[in-house]
Parts: structure tokens; sequence; C-alpha cells
């Protein structure tokens, strides 16, 4: 079984670009990657689009479907409606290099600027024990494959170019979450989080959560709780006075 | 003089999976100037998509386990073509370096004790892989990637090497090209380590990514290095075959390790049937007895599904050549009658969420269609075990790239480890060597000028061919011809199709500029694509038996005198020549854990 | 770091929305029933009367927007004699409890943020303003306080069951079950279900714990709280509806227009 789609591909690249269009074939129980490599195969060449995995798990394949940010390898085309030509854009947060492929290295350089892990001393045997309870919080963040679609969605800085200063967007503040809550870790990041990496911009809209697609609540599990922590640290005269009380005995 | 963009380091390494970030971290932290090279984007290489686990004798969970036992299942798995000390290296070392790990962020899954949970895995006689749910590569990739940039060591993205660059014999540099921009790149260094991974894209159905087109494999060969094994491929009993753009895609191993069996068109749990010799005394032959091991691995012997990937991918060829097959030519794997819904979803969570949204298909409902895909080359650079150097000085190889360490066959889960124990040989040792080399290495300029103007061609010419179509037509010979079961007849056609399309591939066309141009992209990895694929077609020719991942129909039976020899492929002017090179001898104390009756 | 001109550039060459579904339809939803509800809620508390279903209809229904009543100026329905210079309605006494905690709980901001500043009014859809500062400045620093709103609401679900435990009696000494009853007991809970799931109640009585191991009572207490958490949108609009729902039918029968069933 084969369908004829239209397909509207962004194409350009720094000097700016507009949407082609390709009349191609799609396949049954093909998705949206595999018929950009069908483009790609035998009307544009040099068409450009990153992937790896084809199956979810490396986060390279992110773009705008239709206007909604999605992987391409995980988008079926038997979602679409018949007939109706299918947009794909790049992500629109970040420079576009070349069609379909952005320049993502603002994630990279927030990355940067998050202290690592630093563990406390081992138990008396030289192990590290921890429950599996303790660990499964930071687990669900860790699942994160970097597609950085949550980061392109965000509208603190996919509408406001100037908050990319001063907001490290929702995966890597989900980041700070996951080390605070790591129950061996003993660095404090909650006012790097609050000063510097801008969790007070998010307005917990939670579009971070609705792309995401390792379905992780980042919304509801990291970013609501690591706000909940300035709260802890900031506002709150009853922990505070709780903090000083029991740094005292 | 080409006005390119240089740069200077003690040690390059190429690669940023596994290997390649173990290897950088150590070497860094052995004082040397270190940079990473990779052709995607950081966190995003191949170890990013294994899920098993990582093989490690702790002993958290059988405390029977150790090093010994790890190092025998290895050997065994491989059919004793490994090289021993490098399978000892990493059964001694892969539990600290798995702790390592966890130091520097990584969470395991915990057992009621609060320590690593280790789960089973085919081959391995213990439970024994560390991982985290279905998701360890993750796991370890972002660990490794989260520490590597906190050290602050510079890492070059999407900045794919071309060639190296020799001073003499020795590693004087890498000419790389930024994907983006086109642009060409100079390294000056004066190691390098090769942590490149695998070849799978040189087969059709493959689960590997585009990146697997053996520029590691090819860099090495082309210098001048050893190139081992390379006959043995590794196909995966268990890839998705249905729909067909998702064919190939794995499917772990945990399926059949949490309890899934192997069904095929008529409901037999056929595996009962292909239990070879070997292993005859630790497979159970019953189903019942297959069942009471999951939770008794003393008293019981291990379901025949989990044996080796070699045997098991062999018999589902069988079964389906048999006419047992089902609709799409594969079998069945069933889980959803052994498990409950409730615990597929919580032990295999992607691999439930792969088939919901690829295939439209629930695991935890009705068993589903697998066959097997190309999945690893055990084939690679020729290393010494203890210190990942290749015979050319200043070359390292760690990873899948390197070969050796899994035999003619690899068991799941000893990838990971190998990554981290022999990564972290390569980079301290191309630390060591680059202290110790007085003078910078020379590059010869006229050398980079040349190649460069080499790789710039295909824009030049025109009327050629597309490199996809190339890229096609090769791996459907290599799947055809050299795939699971292969015969003279075939083989040799296939190395004579491979040489025309070598000629043709003189001659491809590409379309557009520089920038970012995936079609120029492929049309210089095809380069590396033809080297490895004849290396594999050749060698397989010569090894007239079968064993691991090499299976000969006109030669069924494995030949012991093949067992004490590797097929070494080396380059010999332009040349390339296959000689059988003897193993390494095993010593006696370690021979004698082959005696004992399996424990 | 890749920040600046290239994006503003390339911002003229394609939609700044590429949606094709109804990407409209849940902000204008929201918008249309918060907003119903704030000016249903503004009358029925400026409207002092027939919010106490008495004896004179045998019964004792207080409305929710009235409970507790601590003044002396809701006829027989006076919970606690507290207040006696009150001059108002009590329903304004009352409001600022509920309203400081809905106002501020982390779900109503997202649904106001959505659907009335449209900041964004739906995923991939712009922004409607030019500069945006999120809560890092005042007045909506102010959010942080969520977890004191919290504090002070957390008698309140346990007065509602109590008024509605009160309704049971159907004067002097008979008691009885009335239709009226169901709908008081039903809006306690589901305010008590809302307020479980609170993220700020949530953070405070276990999350901040880093080992869970450490503190398994808060562990518990946690677990418990991320299952109302989960629907915590769900218990937030039933909730809401439910107690208007619950004055409408109150002042229904305290009117005489309906009268309550009894049940037994
Ligand atoms: C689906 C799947 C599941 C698996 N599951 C398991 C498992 O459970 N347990 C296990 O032990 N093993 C597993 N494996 C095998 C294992 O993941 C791989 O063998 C291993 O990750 C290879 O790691 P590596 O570091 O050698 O290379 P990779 O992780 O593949 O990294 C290769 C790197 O080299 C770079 N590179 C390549 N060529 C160039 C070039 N020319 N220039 C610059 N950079 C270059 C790439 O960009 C990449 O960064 C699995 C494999 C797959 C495909
Ligand atoms: S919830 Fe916060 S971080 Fe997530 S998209 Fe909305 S504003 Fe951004
Ligand atoms: S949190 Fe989710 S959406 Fe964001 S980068 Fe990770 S996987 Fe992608
Ligand atoms: S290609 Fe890996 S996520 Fe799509
Ligand atoms: S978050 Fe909604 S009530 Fe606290």
């Amino acid at each position: 079984m084969s369908d004829q789609v239209t397909m509207k591909v962004w194409r350009g690249d720094t000097d700016g670009g507009g949407f082609h269009e390709f009349a191609v074939e799609a396949r049954e129980g093909e998705v949206v990657l595999d018929v950009i490599h069908r483009i790609q195969a035998t009307q544009a060449n040099d068409l450009a689009v990153r992937w790896n995995c084809k199956a979810g798990k490396c986060g390279s394949c992110s773009a705008e479907i239709n206007g909604l940010p999605r992987l391409m390898c995980m988008t079926r085309m038997s979602t679409f409606e018949p007939g109706q030509p299918i947009t794909v854009a790049p992500m629109k947060t970040f420079p576009v290099m070349k069609d379909l492929v952005t320049d993502v290295s603002f994630n990279f350089e927030m990355a940067k600027r998050i202290p690592a892990f630093s563990p406390r001393p081992p138990d008396a045997d030289g192990k590290r024990r921890m429950a599996q309870r303790d660990v499964e919080r930071s687990q669900e963040f860790r699942k994160c494959i970097e597609c950085f679609l949550c980061q392109n969605v965000c509208h603190v800085i996919r509408d406001h170019e100037e908050n990319k200063q001063h907001f490290a967007g929702p995966r890597f503040l989900m980041r700070i979450t996951e080390l605070e809550m790591h129950p061996l870790d003993t660095g404090d990041r909650i006012p790097l989080a609050r000063e510097e990496l801008g969790i007070p911009y998010c307005n917990i809209t939670k579009c971070c959560t609705e792309v995401c697609p390792e379905h992780i609540h980042i919304t509801d599990n990291a970013l609501i709780p690591l706000k909940e922590r300035v709260v802890d640290h900031y506002f709150d005269p009853i922990v505070w006075l709780g903090r000083k009380i029991r740094r005292k005995g | 003089m080409a006005d390119i963009e240089r740069h200077g380091y003690d040690v390059v390494v190429v690669g940023a999976g596994g290997a390649g970030l173990r290897a950088a971290i150590e070497a860094h932290a052995s004082g040397a100037r270190t940079a990473i090279v990779c052709k995607s984007l950081l966190g995003k290489a191949h170890t990013v998509m294994a899920e098993g686990g990582i093989a490690a004798a702790m002993g958290n969970v059988w405390s029977e386990d150790n090093w010994k036992v790890h190092f025998r299942d290895t050997m065994r798995g491989g059919k004793m073509l490994n090289n021993w000390r490098m399978a000892q290296l990493h059964a001694q070392e892969a539990p600290a370096r798995v702790l390592e790990l966890e130091e520097w962020g990584a969470l395991f899954d915990r057992t009621k004790e609060g320590l690593i949970s280790q789960r089973d895995f085919g081959g391995h006689r213990y439970a024994r892989l560390a991982h985290v749910g279905d998701r360890t590569g993750l796991e370890m990739i972002r660990t490794l990637q989260q520490r590597a940039v906190s050290l602050g060591i510079d890492v070059f993205m999407e900045c794919q090497v071309h060639r190296l660059i020799r001073d003499e014999d020795r590693v004087a540099g890498a000419l790389a090209y930024w994907r983006e921009s086109g642009r060409f790149v100079l390294f000056r260094t004066k190691a390098v380590i090769l942590a490149t991974g695998g070849i799978g894209k040189a087969f059709q159905v493959t689960s590997n990514s585009w990146e697997y087109t053996g520029d590691g494999h090819s860099l090495a060969l082309w210098s001048g290095a050893d190139l081992i094994d390379m006959e043995f491929v590794q196909f995966h009993p268990t890839g998705m075959v249905w729909p067909p753009s998702v064919r190939g895609i794995l499917v772990t191993e945990s399926v059949r390790g949490d309890g899934g069996v192997l069904r095929n068109s008529e409901g037999r749990r056929f595996m009962f049937d292909y239990i070879p010799e070997v292993f005859a005394s630790e497979t159970a032959d019953t189903e019942a007895e297959a069942d009471r091991w999951y939770d008794d691995h003393i008293n019981n012997r291990r379901p025949p599904e989990l044996l080796p990937r070699d045997e098991v991918a062999r018999a589902i060829n069988s079964e389906v050549k048999a006419g047992r097959g089902t609709e799409h030519g594969g079998v069945f794997l069933d889980i959803a009658s052994r498990r409950s819904a409730d615990y597929i979803r919580r032990r295999l969570p992607s691999m439930y969420h792969q088939f919901k949204e690829l295939a439209d298909v629930d695991i935890t409902a009705a068993p589903f269609e697998i066959g097997p895909t190309c999945h690893y080359v055990m084939g690679g650079v020729k290393v010494d075990a203890d210190t990942a150097a290749s015979t050319i000085p200043g070359l390292y190889a760690a990873g899948e790239v390197a070969g050796g360490m899994h035999g003619s066959n690899r068991l799941g889960g000893n990838s990971l480890g190998d990554l981290l124990v022999f990564g972290r040989r390569a980079g301290m040792a191309a630390a060591e060597y680059a202290a110790g080399l007085g003078a910078e290495p020379n590059v010869e300029e006229a050398e980079v000028d040349q190649l460069i103007r080499r790789a710039l061609e295909p824009f030049e010419r025109s009327g050629g061919e597309n490199p996809y179509s190339l890229q096609y037509e090769l791996q459907d010979t290599m799947h055809n011809l050299v795939g699971i079961i292969r015969t003279r007849s075939e083989l040799e056609q296939a190395i004579e199709a491979v040489g025309k399309l070598r000629e043709r591939a003189r001659n491809v066309t590409v379309e557009g500029h520089r920038q970012f141009n995936p079609g120029w992209h492929l049309a210089l990895d095809l380069e590396s694509l033809l080297t490895v694929s004849e290396a594999v077609a050749r060698c397989a020719l010569l090894r007239e038996e079968s064993r691991g991942g090499h299976t000969r129909d006109d030669f069924p039976k494995t030949d012991p005198e093949w067992a004490k020899v590797n097929n070494t492929v080396r380059k010999k002017g332009d040349e390339v020549n296959i000689e059988q090179v003897p193993l390494p001898e095993m010593p006696d104390e370690l021979k004698t854990l082959f005696e004992e009756p399996a424990k | 770091m890749a920040v600046g001109t290239l994006e503003a550039e390339r911002r003229g060459t394609r939609p700044a929305n590429l949606r094709v579904d109804w990407w409209w339809l849940q902000p204008a939803i929201t918008f249309v029933v918060l907003l119903g509800f704030v000016v249903y809620s503004t009358w029925t508390v400026f409207t002092p009367h027939d919010f106490y279903a008495g004896p004179s209809v045998g019964r004792h229904y207080l409305s929710p927007y009235y409970s507790p009543c601590i003044t002396n100026r809701c006829k027989g329905g006076t919970t606690w004699n507290l207040v006696s210079w009150w001059p108002f309605s009590a329903g304004i006494l009352m409001m600022p409890f509920p309203i400081l905690f809905r106002a501020t709980c982390y779900y109503y901001r997202k649904a106001y943020y959505r659907s009335f500043w449209l900041s964004p009014p739906a995923c991939a859809v712009p922004d409607a303003h030019g500069s945006y500062t999120g809560e890092s400045r005042f007045p909506l620093i102010l959010q942080n306080l969520h977890r004191f709103a919290f504090y002070l609401i957390i008698p309140f679900p346990i007065i509602l069951l109590w008024e509605a435990i009160k309704g049971l009696e159907f004067g002097s000494g008979h008691w009885g079950l009335g239709l009226g009853s169901i709908i008081l007991f039903v809006n306690a809970f589901l305010l008590g279900f809302y307020t479980l799931g609170c993220h700020a109640g949530r953070h405070i009585c276990g999350g901040h714990l880093n080992a869970f191991s450490k503190g398994p009572v808060r562990y518990w207490v946690w677990k418990q709280m991320t299952r109302f958490n989960l629907h915590h949108m769900g218990w937030a609009w039933t909730s809401l509806v439910f107690v208007a729902w619950t004055d409408i039918y109150i002042r229904l029968v305290a009117s005489g227009v309906i009268h309550d069933p009894r049940l037994f």
C-alpha cells in the first residue's frame, strides 16, 4: 500500500528561505522521517536533516510538523488527514544552519553552566547504597534524550530572544532538579537556578511537558518542585527558621 | 599551504560514544591536551541506543559471580577466538568502571539492599547486567558526557574525521571537515584514539544508524594498521520486522531475559530443537525447567532462548527457511502470555513505547514478530590488550572499532563494559605516549592539500551517479551475499560486486554546495563502506569453517585449525592483504577454568 | 552562543504559527468557564440572601460561599458568631481564602496565563506580549506565596464536611438525608481532593526530601498526595464547577423554587 503525499518542507540557510513542495510516495507504516529520506534520496540529495537512531532514542530528528514540535522518526504518516499537505519546518527557537538543521549550541552552552554532581563519601565498605524509591524521581528526568523540543517550544525563549541570556530552559532546569533530588549529592544549585538560570521566568504553562517525547512530567515533577525549593530558600520564614535552628543544634 | 582551521592537541579522540568519552576523560585526567571529535551532536552516538545493560561481575544479585565466571562466559561466547587478555581485563575491571559511573552521577536500578541491580542476559551464567530499565546506554552516555563537559574537555561536534596523517610511521594529525560548513579542519596531534563504532550500514537490515560506516576501521587500515576478524559480524536475533520502515530496529534481549520466549508459526518453542553440544550441559531441555530458572538459577539450567546470539539468530533463520515463519518472515516473541502487563511496562518501558508508537503493536497483549538484524562487528583494529595500541605508533582504538575482545561472537552487555574498560586504558596509554614523545610530529602540507582536493572532486564531476543508489546497491549485495549464512560462490560474487561498486564510486556526483550536504557526506562515506565491505567479504571467504558470527553453508562445522588464528587485514602498497596470524597463547592457569564442569 | 541576529532575520521567512489544528479551542473554553465562574461568584457573595436553606424549608444547608459563617448576619446559618461588627455580606468575609488559594494555584496560573494573558495561548503559538519576565518580578513574584494560601485553606474542606454533617439534622433531633446533603458532601470531598493535590503541599509534606528512605512517613504522604496531584487539573475544574452548582442548588431550595427531595 502506498500513497502520494504533499510535503511542504522548509528549505534555506542563514540567508533565509521558504517552504518547498514535494510530491512524494508514503508507504504503509512509514514515519515522517522516512518520507523526508525519500525526498533526499530521489529529489533533493542535499536536503539537510539530522537523525541517528530512527527509534526515538537519540533525540536528533526534532522538527515542527504541522506547527507542532515533534520527533520526525516517531510521527507516523497515518496520523495525518489524507489529501492535506504536511508542513515540516526546523525548530524555531534556534538559528537555522540549513534546511531542517538548526544550531542548537545554546543548549550545550547552558549545560556547561550547571555545576556537576558532587557526591558525599561512600559507605564504610566503599559501596554506595540508595533505595530504589530514592532514585526514581531523578531517574524520570534522566530519561531525557536531549531532543530539545521542550527548549524549542518554551515561549520564554521562543518568543523572547533576549531571555536566552538568563533562562536555561526546561531541560536544564530539570537537570538542576535532578541533581538537587539526587540522594547522594551535596551541592546547592538553588541560588543559581533563581538568579542566573531563570526558574522564575517559567510560568508553568506546561508546553514543555506537552511536547516531551519521553513523556517526562517536566513541569509537575521538576519545575514546580524547583520553584518550591526556591520558595524554601528565599520566601519561607518557617523553613528558614528551621534551618537556622538545625544548624545550631 | 591550505588556508584552513588548525588546532593542536596531545590526544585527539575520534568518536563520542562510550569508548571515546571514557578515553577522553582519562587522557584529560592524565594531563594530556585532549579533544573529542564526533560526527553527530554530543550525546547522540550509538551508545545512547544500548538497552540491556553493562555486564560486570559485581555479585550484587548472585554472590557466586566473579570475574573468572565472566571471563569464561565471554571466551565461550566468542568460541575461544577472543584475545584472552582482553577478556580477562574486561572481566576484572568492569565492576570498578560501573561503580565509577555511579560516582559521576549515574542512577542504576537498585536491589533491595540498595546496591546496583543486575539482570540476566544471553550467555551470562549469572544475572550480571547493571542496568537502568531498558535505557542503560542513555544513562551511560549522559553520565560520561556530563563528566566530560564538567572537566571542560574540548568537543568538536558534527566534525567528521576524513583521513589520518602520518609522519613516517607514526600518527601526526587528522584531517576533518565540519558537516555544517563543509570546511576542513586540521588537527595536529601526537596521538589519535579511534572510537568510531561499527560498520552496520554496510548491510540492509540493521539496528545501526547512518554513523556506522566503518570510518575508524578504514582510517586505521588506510594508515597501515592491522584489522582482525572482520568476517565476524553479529546478527542480533531480535529486530523488528514489520512495518518495513522499522525493519531492523532492535528489540532488546532483555525481553527474553525477563521471560519472553520464541515461537514459530505453529506455536512451538523451537529453541529446544537447537541446543548445541557445547551448551547442552547448562541449557534446560524441558519447558518446565526453563521456566523455573527465572526464580532459581542454582538448581535449574537456563532457557535455550538465552543461548548466545549467533545460535538464536541461526535458529530463527532455519525456522523461517523451513516455512515455519510468520507472515512477514520472522518468528514470534511472546512475553504477553507469560508476564503481567504491569510487569512488562515496568521492566521494558522503552520497548513497550517503541512498539506502541512505531508499529501500533501492544507487546503486553499479544506475541509480536521479530527477525535477525545486523547489529555489531566483532572484528576491528588489532590492539594490544593492555594499552589499546594499534600496530601504528600513536594510534589507539577502543570500543566497537577495536577487535579481539569478543572473538567470533559478542555476548550482550559485554560491549558497554568493553567501552569503559578499554576506553580508559586507551586514554591512559595515549596520554603517556604523547607525553613521552619529544618533538611534535610533522604534517606534510602538500599531502593535506591533496586530500582536500580529492575530497571535493564529487562537486566538480557531472553526470556521475547518485551516492544514495550506490549505497543502496552495496547494502543489498552485502545483505544477500555476505549475510547470516554464507557460501563460497556467493562470497566470490560479492567481492566482485564490491569491486565494481568501487569503480563506480569514483564517479559519483553531488548537487548543491558544501554547506550541510548529506549527499556529499555520503559520497565520502562510501569509501569507508566499500573498504570494510571488501574486508568482511574477503575474510569470510578465507575462513572455511563456521564459528560464532560467521556461518558457512559449505563448511558447517568448526575447524580446530581455524581456532588458532585470526584473519589479519593489512594494507600493502595499494593492495589489501589478508594473513592468518596465530592467536596469543592463554596462560595455563586460565586454561584450567575451562576444564572444570560448568558450575 | 547561539543568540541573536540569525534567528531574528529568519523570523520573516515563515509564518509565526504553523499549527493547523484547533489550538484556540482549549484556551477559549477555559476563558469562558473561568470568566463565568468569576462573574457568578461575585454575584453570589454580593447577594446575601437565600444562601441558607434553614428551618423554614425543613433543612440546614449553608452555601459553601458562606461557610464557615462567622458573623451574626447568616440568620440561622451562623457557624460561629465571632465577628459582630461586620457590616457587609458574610460571603465577602470568606471570599479571600479560596480566591488566594485558587489564584495562586499552579494549575490555575497555567490556565489564566494561557487563556487570559495569552502568554502563550497554546504551545508553539506566539506569545501575545512583546516583553516577558514571567514570575521574576512584582507582582507575579508573589505567586511564590502559594504555600501560605495552602496553609490557610486546609481548614476549609474540614469545615465544609462539618457543615455537611450538620445538614443531616432535619430539625429538633431528627436525622435524615436529602439530595442537598449529598451535594454538600460531594462538594466538601471535591475541595478536599483538589487541596490534597496541591503542588506546594506535596512539596512541603515530603517532596522536599532528597532521600525518601530517610522519612518513611513523609514518603507515604508524598505518594498519596502525588496520586491526587496527577489529576490536579481535573479536581480543580470539578471542584470549581461544583461549588457554584452547590450554591445554586441551595439558593433554589432556600427560595422555595424547588423542594429538596429526602432520600431517607
Ligand atoms: C540498538 C542497540 C542496542 C544495544 N544494546 C547493547 C547492550 O544492551 N549492551 C551492550 O553492551 N551493548 C549494546 N549494544 C552495542 C553497543 O551499544 C555499541 O557497540 C557501543 O555503544 C559502541 O560504542 P562506541 O563507543 O564504540 O561507539 P559509538 O557509541 O557508536 O560512537 C561512535 C562515535 O564515533 C563517531 N564517529 C564515527 N565516525 C567518525 C568520523 N569519521 N569522524 C568523527 N567521528 C566519528 C560518532 O559520531 C560517534 O560519536 C547495542 C547496540 C545497538 C545498536
Ligand atoms: S512550563 Fe515553564 S519551562 Fe515549560 S514551556 Fe512553560 S514556561 Fe517554559
Ligand atoms: S525533557 Fe523531553 S522534550 Fe526536553 S529535551 Fe528531554 S526528552 Fe526532549
Ligand atoms: S532519529 Fe533518534 S530520535 Fe529520531
Ligand atoms: S498547586 Fe493547585 S492548589 Fe496548590
